[in-house]
């Protein structure tokens, strides 16, 4: 079953645009009014990558009449193998420009709106509010999910897409969907994996064409939501494999232990992500749950720090250790209650924040502190099941 | 555990710990039961599927004729011969 369209039609098309659009406007489901509601749709397209460029450039022909582009990086020699938005002469040019420099070469009544910051928990609600519809190709889990917090408080639709290797997945999240079957991303990925755990296409590369596979399908989702027609992909996964050149499709159903989303909240520390300094620190320094049972087990004298916030060790805590918080230590005022001469080891919730404050440590000369990988969740998860986590 | 032999459909980047292997084929009446199963054969994939005290990662998606098994069960959730379970993963590449 359709949505109803997203947005209101313009109030005109020029002869230029009647001559331009012709073949949409004799599909009798999109017609003039479908290509109205194009020329008035506002559409933000976050990243102007692998997902992006396609994205940009088949909304600017189909007439999309703003759009938004959000980057802040440059076109390097190696994003051109799927990037086709941006070209030879562009290398060392921010993206958003090359991007905007693209679309009115092919479509010049298309405005393009350039968003040259990185997108924040700061700034994401303002930029979002002047769009109708949101196209997330980021390449990173931070992003996602601050992007999916956003569009929930906001209320507004978007179309998701991710890439990896020869494997594309695409969907539509629309809390409050007006059929009333409304979710998000997170009712499909609760959480993000562990940092580490799963390759970025940096790490893990991609086919190229595989972005205009999806970037194809995430633009043919939008038009779909702009004008009201079709069946929208919400409550639904479209997984995509171009090796086996196979579409396989599963449900999305709301869940409900999903929390309800009222803030946007730090995405780095959610997703765990660290800082180089911090993994530069971890690495030969992090030590398991089972090996920090060891220590306990053989009476080791050590002295077992939480880096978390007073709240979180009232939630759960691993018995013996002192809470300091993170912040104490970077700043360098808890220094001083820190032992000396005894081996220290951190832990926070999950072995991002404590890897920030082994950094500090190795630097104040505490050369042989380490810090517990998985952190108090990983404890739980494997030597002391009977703990809560959160 | 009974000898239902069950498909289980791995994203690529899973397949090198099932020595390269897009399909698994495992026993079993439930998700958990194939997953026991898989152990014993690709202990590194099962790691990755569940954590240390057996529960499903989060991150990690498991279909059973395309629905979605914690809303069926989780690891219970009961699988039959003609069931295709499909493994996908959270991945954030753009």
């Amino acid at each position: 079953m359709s949505l109803p369209p997203l947005v209101e039609p313009a109030t005109e098309l020029t002869k230029e645009e009647v001559a331009r659009y012709s073949r949409h406007l004799i599909i009798p489901d999109v017609g003039v009014e479908g290509q109205k509601r194009l020329k008035n749709a506002k559409v933000l397209v976050i990243g102007a990558g692998g997902l992006g460029s396609p994205a940009l450039l088949y909304l600017a022909a189909a007439g999309v009449g703003t759009l938004g582009v959000i980057d802040f990086d440059v076109v390097d020699e190696s994003n051109l193998q799927r990037q086709i938005i941006h070209g030879q002469s562009d290398v060392g040019r921010p993206k958003s420009e090359s991007a905007k420099a693209s679309v009115a070469e092919v479509n010049p009544f298309v405005d393009v709106v350039l968003h040259t910051e990185q997108l924040t928990s700061d700034n994401a609600l303002d930029i979002f509010r002047g769009y109708d519809l949101i196209l997330d190709g980021t390449d990173n889990f931070a992003t996602r999910y601050l992007v999916n917090d956003a569009a929930v408080i906001l209320g507004m639709p978007y179309v998701w897409g991710s890439i990896f290797r020869f494997e594309g997945q695409v969907s539509v999240f629309w809390e409050d969907a007006p059929n009333g079957k409304g979710l998000n991303y997170r009712d499909l990925y609760p959480e993000p994996p562990p940092p580490g755990m799963v390759p970025s296409c940096a790490e893990g590369g991609v086919l190229g064409v595989l972005c205009a596979s999806i970037g194809s399908i995430m633009v043919n989702e939008a038009i779909k939501l702009i004008t009201g027609i079709g069946e929208p992909l919400l409550g639904r996964l479209i997984s995509y494999d171009a090796l086996e050149m196979r579409y396989r499709e599963v449900k999305i159903r709301k869940d409900p232990e999903t929390p309800t989303i009222t803030e946007l909240i730090d995405y780095d520390t959610f997703c765990g992500v660290v800082s180089a300094d911090a993994s530069d620190a971890a690495a030969g320094h992090t030590i398991t749950p089972a090996e920090l049972k060891g220590k306990f087990d053989a009476a080791e004298d050590f002295e077992l720090i939480d880096v978390r916030e007073p709240h979180e060790y009232d939630i759960v805590n691993i018995k013996g250790a002192k809470l300091i918080p993170k912040d104490r230590i970077l700043s360098g005022e808890a220094l001083a209650e820190l032992p000396q001469g005894k081996p220290i080891v951190l832990h926070c919730k999950t072995g991002g924040r404590s890897a920030e404050a082994l950094a500090a440590l190795h630097k104040a000369g505490f050369s042989d502190a380490t810090h517990l990988g998985g952190g108090v969740v990983g404890w739980a998860n494997e030597i002391d099941p009977s703990l809560p986590t959160y | 555990m009974t000898g239902m032999a069950v498909t289980v459909h791995l994203p690529s980047m899973l397949r090198e710990l099932a020595d390269g292997a897009a399909e698994v084929t495992a026993s079993g009446e439930t998700l958990g039961e194939l997953l026991d199963d898989i152990a014993t054969r690709h202990p590194t994939l099962e790691r990755r599927l569940r954590d240390e005290s057996g529960v499903l990662r989060r991150y990690v998606n498991f279909y059973v004729d395309g629905e979605e098994c914690r809303r069926i069960g989780g690891v219970r959730a009961p699988v039959g011969r003609s069931t295709e379970v499909m493994v996908i993963p959270s991945v954030a590449g753009g």
